[in-house]
């Protein structure tokens, strides 16, 4: 089968690979029908996050047909069903499955020992991520196993198009989470960072959860106008003072909310300091992160606020104002998204006609462009926002 | 220990039967070779200096190639990254300063003029290579002033935001019950 098969840094290469086979009697595998290109992608397309080999297949967006069952996965799925597939590997039964946290789910990830090395515990296993995570080949292919299928799948009905349940299994529930963890209230201001496919759920996300004003932070004119169309008030980080219109636009309270939709590539200009000196230690490996959204969100947060963050980051951060964390009381929530925690009330919003998440699609294109793709989306040409690729 | 080199590919998964084009260019592969080539250059003048000042008839002026070894350095590391443009600039640059620092030394009583010379000569011809790297992995982000596509009609509600905002009051409450799904025991008073 064709695959988008990760070979180094910049390189991403469309290869013909063997067709995965079931390995244990809980898989499943699906014919993919959709696949995206997400900005977790990027990270990895830029070596940013490490634990890669070359050979690994890359893709954590993915829907599809059934086409072959174990024998373990019995009555729970079966051959033809549609499924969105959701990025975290989950089994279900461990405790924090029980308890809804499902990326951190303790039976998933099959090299956990690198896991526990690393973070301190195992976190689920993640498709198409680095081998930290379980190595799983991802979704950007003809064919996916699914371990767990049991599981590890969202059913789908028919009759709604594939671009509009595709972000099911990641950016939907994401921005959905990140808004969520942020218990908003009916007087609340909150601030996104991060206008890419995430930042856009994330505010629909907090419009649809009540907030009062929501207001969006990206550099990018398209990014911005999509903001805008989904009901919030937007900031160009390039032209203006993100604090200094954030406290205009609260009455100089501060948001109450923040949302991290950036994560560890925040944008490097000169005039953000603090981003080239994070890119400098970056290129040393003295620090894993650029964490510049996350000390501005400290510094301009309202106190007692909450500190919601869905952008990933990998390792180490310096220089976060733990002075002003404390102080003003802040909480921040984090974490890979629990998806199946919230499909099934998300997929009854689409079925609703509440939200269609497929105005976020700017691209779509064969699988074999992907190559092609990730740098586009990577380098924000043509107004790109969020890319879908057909096998 | 745990090393990241330690790693495997766990049997079973696809493996490459075929491989696709990369869209590597010539131009990345000149990067990372003179990338590579700033850093062995780098380290050379920031621990041998005297054997550079040696050679040309430069004693003296260890201190300054000392830096110039850690400008290699850095311009080499920078030439590896995703920034790699960047690093090529900073090396083409940096060309010119070794050109400079080679043209002060090429006096008349340097018996050593004559590996001045060849220096200058390869500096020169290495200045042609960073200036062609750089020239062609210029970045491909449209610049700030570029025409682009808005999307002032995407707003991902079908029934129009003022709906959705009015839906949101009612499902206030139910925000509430995955509040206690997450088990948050915080409560305002
Ligand atoms: N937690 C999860 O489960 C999860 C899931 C999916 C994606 N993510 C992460 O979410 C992040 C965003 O993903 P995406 O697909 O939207 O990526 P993206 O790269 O398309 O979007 C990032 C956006 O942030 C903007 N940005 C950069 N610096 C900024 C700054 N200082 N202030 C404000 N905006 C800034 C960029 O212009 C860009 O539009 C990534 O880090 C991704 O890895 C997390
Ligand atoms: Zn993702
Ligand atoms: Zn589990």
């Amino acid at each position: 089968m064709k695959a988008l098969v990760w070979h180094g840094k910049e390189d991403i290469r469309c290869d013909t690979v063997t067709d995965p086979e079931i390995q244990d009697p809980r898989d499943a595998i699906i014919k993919v029908t959709s696949c995206a290109i997400c900005g977790s992608d990027l990270h990895l397309f830029h070596n940013f996050i490490p634990g890669m080999l070359p050979g690994d297949i890359m893709g954590h967006e993915t829907m599809g047909e059934v086409v072959e069952v174990g024998s373990g996965v019995d009555g729970k799925l079966k051959k033809g069903d549609r499924i969105v597939v959701p990025f975290t590997i989950i089994c279900g039964e461990c405790d924090q499955c029980k308890r809804g946290n499902f990326s951190v789910c303790e039976t998933t990830n099959r090299k956990r020992h690198l896991a526990d090395k690393v973070f301190g515990h195992t976190t689920a296993g993640l498709f198409g991520y680095t081998h930290l995570t379980g190595g799983y080949p991802g979704g950007q292919a003809e064919y996916l196993r699914v371990p767990f299928a049991d599981a590890t799948h969202i059913k789908v009905p028919p009759g709604i198009p594939d671009e509009q349940l595709l972000f099911l299994s990641d950016i939907f529930p994401t921005g959905w989470q990140a808004a969520a963890q942020c218990d908003i209230e009916p007087t609340d201001t909150v601030a996104i960072w991060g206008c890419g496919p995430v930042g856009q759920m994330a505010i629909r996300s907090a419009i649809l959860l009540g907030a009062n004003q929501v207001i969006a932070i990206d550099c990018l004119p398209e990014r911005l106008s999509m903001a805008e169309a989904g009901g919030a008030t937007t900031i160009n980080f390039e032209t203006e003072s993100v604090v200094e219109r954030l406290q205009e636009l609260t009455d100089g309270r501060g948001p109450e909310k923040c949302i991290d939709c950036v994560g560890m590539e925040a944008h490097v200009m000169p005039s953000l300091p603090d981003t080239l000196l994070d890119r400098a230690k970056q290129m040393v490996m003295a620090e894993s992160d650029r964490p510049h959204v996350l000390r501005e969100m400290i510094y301009v947060c309202r106190p007692g606020g909450i500190i919601s963050v869905a952008g990933v980051y990998s390792g180490l951060s310096d220089m976060l104002p733990m002075g002003a964390f404390m102080n003003k009381g802040l909480t921040m929530r984090t974490g890979q998204t629990h998806v199946n925690r919230w499909t099934d009330d998300l997929l009854r919003r689409i079925e609703e006609g509440e939200i269609d998440p497929s105005f976020v699609i700017t691209h779509t294109v064969p699988l074999a462009q992907g190559p092609e793709m990730y740098q586009v989306f990577r380098d924000k040409r043509d107004s790109c926002v969020k890319v879908v690729l057909k096998p | 220990m745990f090393h990241f080199s330690n790693i495997v590919r766990t049997k079973g998964d696809p493996k490459i039967v075929e491989g696709g084009p990369s869209l590597k260019q010539p131009a990345d592969q000149l990067a990372r070779a003179l990338g590579w080539f700033s850093i062995g250059l780098g380290v050379v003048e920031l621990f041998a200096p005297r054997r550079v000042t040696h050679t040309l008839g430069m004693e003296g002026h260890e201190t300054l190639v000392r830096t110039f070894g850690v400008r290699e350095i850095v311009a080499g590391i920078m030439s590896l990254s995703v920034d790699k443009n960047a690093g090529l600039w900073a090396r083409v640059g940096g060309d010119g300063l070794d050109a400079a620092a080679l043209l002060s030394g090429l006096t008349a009583d340097n018996p050593k003029k004559g590996n001045i010379a060849l220096a200058l000569l390869m500096v020169g011809g290495i200045a042609v290579l960073d200036y062609r790297a750089a020239q062609d992995t210029k970045p491909q982000r449209p610049p700030r002033d570029a025409r682009r596509k808005l999307y002032p009609n995407r707003s991902g509600f079908p029934k129009g935001i003022e709906s959705a905002r009015t839906a949101a009051r009612q499902i206030a409450a139910h925000a509430k019950t995955n509040e206690v799904k997450q088990g948050d025991e915080r409560r305002v008073p």
